[in-house]
């Protein structure tokens, strides 16, 4: 059994608003082994990034961690004082940020924006010592050593979010956390960065946790996964076993409304209505509104909510369980 | 004979642009280099590649946003059954052109105007070509807005774009395009934007609509598994030419050209047990068609599986 790299436990974070707190990461609990590649997927707005940015503890002004537990190698972070962090962030955990190739410093060339990085963690390395430090990382993301001379509007889409990956690995992380890293690509770019990614995960040992909207991506990326509505984690466990048998009404229906070009052409389902507001008191199923298939029990808002073992090393929402 | 919707032959569009030390050099992108297809009515046909291989600029040359360098392209006149040549069109045949032709774009919320309502929107088609009386406009709005899933249409009507969400920005934007009735529609990667689970309540839409109002659709989409869900046919676009066409499932089963074989390997699929094939260039089964047919650009190896014959070996590795 391999090493607990990173424990989270009923982690609850919200942010403030004027209409109210927006209860973005709600009873959030997984574990994450070394070596492990684990995937968060669920549609847009349901707290993915919520949970990455509290990982790193880097989200936004308004928000705030009300309860809950996050350790890196038994080390608790949520108590830890912003100067403490530092030393943590890029070097324990790191993210490869959704949206981060276009996040470039237009006016300084790509090298000197990882240098720069790196110099704050290592501060007594020589000039030298860095410089051969990103060429060894470009050579890992597959960039030429070139292109450290390069401004970003001179790279391609392809070849920023490779630079993205390749400052993310600067510090040398324990954890990479990857935020939709491909979704502004198209697919042949998409196909080489994730083909990169995994190589990269397995070259340093890293525990991986990838974010997607995407369950095709998720498939093929991680071999453990969780589903996330409405800022709950409804269903976990190993990938296979998820994607073979989906227990909570939610999953089944992403896997049935995927696309594909293998197998049999099938007719999709398609899942209408909106995702719940996340302002005010939410009890109950956040999915029954939109379930193709409730039962009576489900619309008892005093249902009891949270994942419990349905099956060994398979977790799902309990409200699911029974009436599905 | 079965009738076609559009016919397009040697298609071509060029940009110059400036390159080099201060701009000095011109030089020109084929961005569209020398495409012919015909789609028949009521059928669609997937136009996939790469991001930057000509998607966007041959749709835009098509329905005439952008002037067509070379080539020939014709659309079937349902009043008098012929093909008219768009290069033959006086002002009163291209406003009709226009009625006829229309276009969905990527992104929902740039294609609406802001300050404009619902309601606003969706009439404008109907106001530049003078349809019907105010109240049969006020009335079709209605119409549309019930098919596209937006009910009931007064609850909608007054509302500003930003007041929707993602899908129902698109279902307005498909509302306005079908208000018109149009037999054709080019849609520009008009899901893309989208979440997966809405994704496929606006392709179904837009299936249910081409089945029920016979439109027929050019499918713009760089993901494979989209195109295979929505249309007929496949053509596979690379560097500006098509490379491969084919009906959809004979051209994942079975395709030729390497570079359609490279864009199918590169597909993630939703199955964790699934090994995906590596990719490997082979040139083999290309060169022997090539060989065989040294005048042709476009050959039919049987069953309209159209393979096209132009050297690659230089631009795909
Ligand atoms: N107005 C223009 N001036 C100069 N070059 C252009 C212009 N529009 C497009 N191009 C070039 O033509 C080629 C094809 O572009 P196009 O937008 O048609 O690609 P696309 O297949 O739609 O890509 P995407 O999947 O990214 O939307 C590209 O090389 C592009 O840079
Ligand atoms: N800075 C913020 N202030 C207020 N609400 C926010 C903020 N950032 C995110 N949210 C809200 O939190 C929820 C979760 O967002 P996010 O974590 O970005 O989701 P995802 O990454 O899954 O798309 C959404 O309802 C979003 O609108
Ligand atoms: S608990 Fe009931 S309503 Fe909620 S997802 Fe499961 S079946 Fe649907
Ligand atoms: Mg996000
Ligand atoms: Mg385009």
């Amino acid at each position: 059994m391999s090493k607990t790299v990173l424990k989270v436990e009923n982690l609850n974070m919200h942010y403030e608003t004027i209409a109210g707190n927006v209860s973005a990461v709600r009873d959030v609990s997984f574990e994450l082994k070394e070596g492990e590649s684990f995937g968060l997927v669920g549609e847009s707005g349901c707290g993915k990034t919520s949970v990455a940015m509290s990982l790193l503890q880097l989200q936004a002004d308004n928000a705030k961690i009300s309860s809950g537990s996050i350790k890196l190698n038994d080390e608790e972070l949520v108590t830890k004082t912003e100067k403490e962090l530092r030393k943590i962030r890029w070097k324990g955990i790191s993210i490869v940020f959704q949206g981060a190739m276009n996040a470039w410093n237009p006016v300084v060339k790509i090298g000197e924006q990882i240098r720069e990085a790196i110099r704050e963690h290592y501060p007594n390395n020589s000039k030298e010592e860095n410089s051969e430090k990103i060429k060894k990382l470009f050579d890992i993301v597959g960039l030429e050593h070139s292109i450290m001379n390069r401004f970003p509007h001179e790279l391609s889409g392809g070849m920023k979010q490779r630079a993205v990956i390749a400052l993310a690995l600067s510090c040398d992380p324990k954890v990479l956390i990857a935020d939709e890293p491909t979704t502004a690509l198209d697919v042949v770019i998409q196909d080489q960065i994730l083909k990169e990614i995994s190589k990269v995960q397995e070259l340093l040992g890293l525990s991986l946790i990838y974010i997607s909207h995407d369950i095709a991506v998720i498939a093929e990326m991680t071999s453990n996964m969780a589903v996330m509505y409405a800022g709950s984690i409804v269903e976990m466990g190993k990938t296979s076993e998820i994607f073979s048998n989906p227990r909570h009404a939610y999953t089944k229906l992403l896997l049935e409304s995927t696309p594909s070009i293998v197998g049999e052409k099938k007719k999709l389902r398609s899942l209408d209505g909106e995702p719940p507001s996340l302002i005010g008191d939410i009890k109950g199923c956040t999915f029954s509104p939109r379930c193709p298939e409730p039962s009576d029990s489900c619309k008892n808002q005093s249902l009891e909510m949270g994942l419990i073992e349905a099956a060994p090393d398979h977790f799902v929402d309990q409200c699911c369980v029974e009436c599905v | 004979m079965k009738k076609n919707v559009i016919e397009v032959k040697n298609l071509e569009k060029y940009f110059e642009v400036n390159s080099g030390f201060l701009n000095r050099n011109k030089s020109i992108v084929k961005a569209v280099d020398n495409i012919s297809f015909d789609i028949p009515l009521g059928e669609s046909l997937g136009l996939v590649g790469q991001s930057g291989c000509g998607k966007t600029t041959t749709a835009r040359s098509l329905c005439l946003l952008d002037q067509k360098t070379n080539g020939e392209v014709k659309f079937y006149n349902t009043e008098t059954q012929e093909m008219d040549d768009i290069d033959n069109f006086d002002d009163a045949n291209l406003k009709k052109f226009r009625r006829n032709i229309q276009m969905i774009f990527q992104d929902p919320y740039e294609s609406l105007n802001p300050r404009w309502t619902i309601k606003d929107i969706i009439l404008e088609p109907l106001n530049i070509h003078n349809i019907g009386t105010l109240n049969d406009r006020e009335e079709a709005v209605k119409e549309i807005l019930t098919t596209v899933g937006l009910t009931p249409p007064e609850n909608y009507m007054p509302r500003y774009p930003h007041e929707l969400s993602g899908g129902q920005r698109q279902r307005v934007s498909i509302a306005r395009t079908l208000v018109m009735k149009p037999k054709f529609v080019v849609c520009d990667e008009p899901t893309s934007m989208l979440d997966v689970s809405i994704r496929i309540s606006i392709m179904d839409l837009m299936l249910n609509l081409a089945k029920d109002l016979e439109v027929s659709y050019l499918y713009i989409t760089h993901d494979l598994a989209v195109a295979r869900y929505m249309c007929n046919r496949i053509a596979v676009m690379f560097n500006g030419k098509i490379v491969e066409i084919a009906e959809t499932e004979e051209l994942l089963k079975n395709p030729i050209h390497p570079y359609t074989k490279r864009l199918i390997s590169s597909i993630p699929v939703p199955d964790p047990q699934y090994q995906r094939q590596e990719y490997e260039l082979n040139y083999d089964e290309l060169d022997e068609i090539i060989k065989n047919n040294p005048d042709d650009d476009m050959v039919d190896i049987g069953g309209n599986h159209y393979i096209a014959t132009h050297d690659v070996k230089d631009s795909l590795y």
